[in-house]
């Protein structure tokens, strides 16, 4: 088998795994629960991408999902309202639809997909122009998500405040409920995921990842290279934004609630745990730890509700301290033991990046 | 002397009150090889950060090829045209050796370009690559490189850069006897078609490769011409024996 084709063997074996035995072994609930990590997984690549190839620690990335996740369900909102007022807003008693609202009656779906952009292209440029970075960069991240929380909290005419905007009745013309139309969401989830993360890795082997790599590790350096650091982390932050924006828009549908809780601090934090678990230095463990570890998450608490955080917080903890490259790490040391034991020389020269 | 590159004019630089340059005057002409000495404090590197734009002068100008370069972002000034190192060499250890050249010959590209994958080795890095002997470690790591090697691969991709103006901060440093002569001889070879500032503190280094040199003094510029003349001044010997003096009591 040719190196190439070997590079991609796992990519293939993945695909089939999600795209033909998990439909047909999977009851439909929980394909659906599926659907649900698949898109954690596309945030946890962008992730993976912003902390792992561009050392941008961003503990914030459930306001890209939120703002993603929120312009679908407007659109979806407005229309099931067909013309009307959406039920939440009547109850809140507002008469007349906010300007905010508006822009996503017609635009839809298009617009939710990218609307994560150009807020994260904003701040980056603000941020990392400042040569904001590091632990300054992380808790502002965090403290955005926070804020972003009690804004929508606040405002419940605007977003249906604590409880979110759900009830949703019609789904692109279908059913929601039916099992044909999660089954499609479903395999919808998987291709956008499965292109994104092929992106991903294009963009990773390209002549700008080497670059972003460059700027993780002598970001100072780089500019005495003749390059603006602020504007390849702003192009990977957008990019990184954007995976979180339309994991948030196709989680919408799949799940029909989005809400405050599924955004703030907790559940930000949760997806970079997952990615560090996964291995940060590889799209792939970011993938498959977001994929994992909310698999895990359910069936934890399903036993014993409440004890997921202790455990998660351990496991990160045990990860950071004697893992440091998480799972996809642990799998390159034992490769190359391997093949030092084979007598081998280890492919030292290859960059962990390339990796699968 | 040819045309004048670097023009620096009336330099003032202060940290907290502390004054690190003090009214220099520097011309290099395009093409020459200039050694830039001087005790520590002198000021030297103070002077290289001040025209790559990694410190803000209080006072004075710098103009190079006509352009006034004070105010302008560290890698504004890399695209007009000035390469520098490091004293502590500064390469990127996950990425290999042509990665980190690739990387340095690339600034040129514009962003769409940038998102294609490297294939081969461009002229300009295959160049680089031989001026500096590490080709047989063209697909390892940085991170694998000695310490001497990793001052070749920041020369090399200095080189890379196509600057027209070079600035080596103490490219000698630490390094041992055979080290010190690769890099002298690398030195001579990029000098023959670039300009070329190289700070130094070595002694026996500058004999042996520096032909005019400018010594600087608490902040100013205290001799210039070729090192004949610079060694013999009686300012210079007391502003180096003077310090070894005192060291000796």
């Amino acid at each position: 088998m040719s190196a190439r084709l070997r590079g991609h063997a796992p990519f293939a074996a993945v695909a089939v795994l999600l795209l033909v035995v998990a439909p047909l072994a999977l009851p439909a609930f929980r394909l659906d629960e599926l659907a649900k990590y698949l898109c954690f997984a596309i945030a946890a690549l962008g992730i993976g991408l912003a902390w792992g190839q561009g050392g941008m620690l961003t503990l914030g990335q459930g306001v890209f999902f939120g703002l993603g996740g929120y312009a679908t369900a407007m659109y979806l909102k407005l229309h099931d309202a067909g013309g009307d007022l959406p039920d939440f807003m009547v109850w809140s008693g507002v008469e007349e639809l906010p300007a905010l609202w508006r822009p996503f009656g017609a635009a839809g779906f298009a617009l939710a997909a990218v609307v994560a952009v150009p807020v994260a292209v904003v701040l980056g440029a603000l941020v990392f122009r400042q040569r904001v970075r590091g632990a300054y960069f992380a808790i502002l991240t965090q403290a955005l998500a926070a804020a972003f929380v009690i804004l929508l909290v606040g405002q419940q005419g605007l977003t249906g405040g604590t409880n979110g905007l759900t009830n949703f009745y019609d789904v692109f013309g279908r059913d929601p409920e039916a099992e044909g139309t999660q089954r499609t969401l479903y395999f919808v989830t998987a291709g956008v995921l499965g292109a994104l993360y092929l992106g991903a890795r294009q963009l990773v082997r390209s002549r700008f990842g080497r670059l972003l790599v460059a700027v993780r590790d002598g970001e100072d350096r780089v500019r005495f290279l003749g390059y603006n650091p602020a504007t390849v982390k702003t192009v990977t932050f957008a990019v990184s934004a954007g995976m979180a924006g339309l994991a948030g828009a196709l989680f919408v549908p799949v799940v029909g609630i989005i809400s405050p809780s599924l955004l703030g601090v907790v559940p930000s934090l949760e997806l970079v745990v997952a990615v560090a678990v996964g291995g940060r230095y590889a799209l792939a463990g970011a993938v498959l730890g977001a994929i994992v570890m909310n698999y895990a998450k359910t069936s934890f608490s399903e036993q014993w509700a409440g004890g997921w955080l202790y455990l998660e917080g351990a496991l990160f903890v045990l990860v950071m301290t004697l893992a440091p490259r998480g799972a996809a790490g642990l799998y390159e040391q034992a490769r190359d033991a391997l093949a030092r034991r084979r007598g081998t020389p280890a492919p030292a020269a290859r960059p962990r990046e390339a990796a699968t | 002397m040819s045309d004048a590159l670097l023009e620096i004019r009336g330099l003032k630089v202060v940290f907290d009150g502390f004054t690190a340059l003090d009214g220099v005057d520097l011309t290099v002409g395009q093409g020459e090889l200039r050694f830039l000495i001087g005790p520590n404090g002198a000021g030297k590197t103070t002077l290289i950060d001040v025209v790559t734009g990694l410190t803000r002068p209080a006072e004075g100008s710098v103009r190079f090829a006509g352009t006034e370069l004070t105010g302008r972002r560290e890698h504004r000034i890399v695209r007009l045209g000035i390469g520098r190192t490091f004293q502590t060499s500064v390469v990127f250890e996950e990425l290999t050796v042509v990665e980190n050249l690739d990387l340095a010959a690339g600034f040129r590209r514009p962003l769409p370009a940038l998102l294609r994958q490297r294939r081969g080795m461009s002229d300009q890095v295959a160049a680089a690559l031989d001026t500096i002997g590490l080709g047989d470690l063209a697909d390892r790591p940085a991170g694998v490189l000695s310490h001497g090697q990793r001052q070749w691969l920041e020369i090399g991709m200095l080189v890379a850069q196509r600057p027209r103006l070079l600035l080596l901060d103490e490219p000698v440093a630490g390094m041992s006897g055979d080290e010190r002569d690769r890099t002298g001889e690398l030195l001579t070879e990029i000098a023959r078609d670039h300009t070329v500032v190289v700070v130094e503190h070595d002694m026996e280094f500058l004999r042996r490769y520096a032909s005019q040199v400018t010594v600087l003094h608490e902040g100013r510029v205290l001799v210039e011409g070729d090192v004949a003349t610079v060694q013999d001044d009686p300012r210079v010997q007391e502003v180096y024996l003077g310090r070894g003096r005192e060291e000796a009591a």
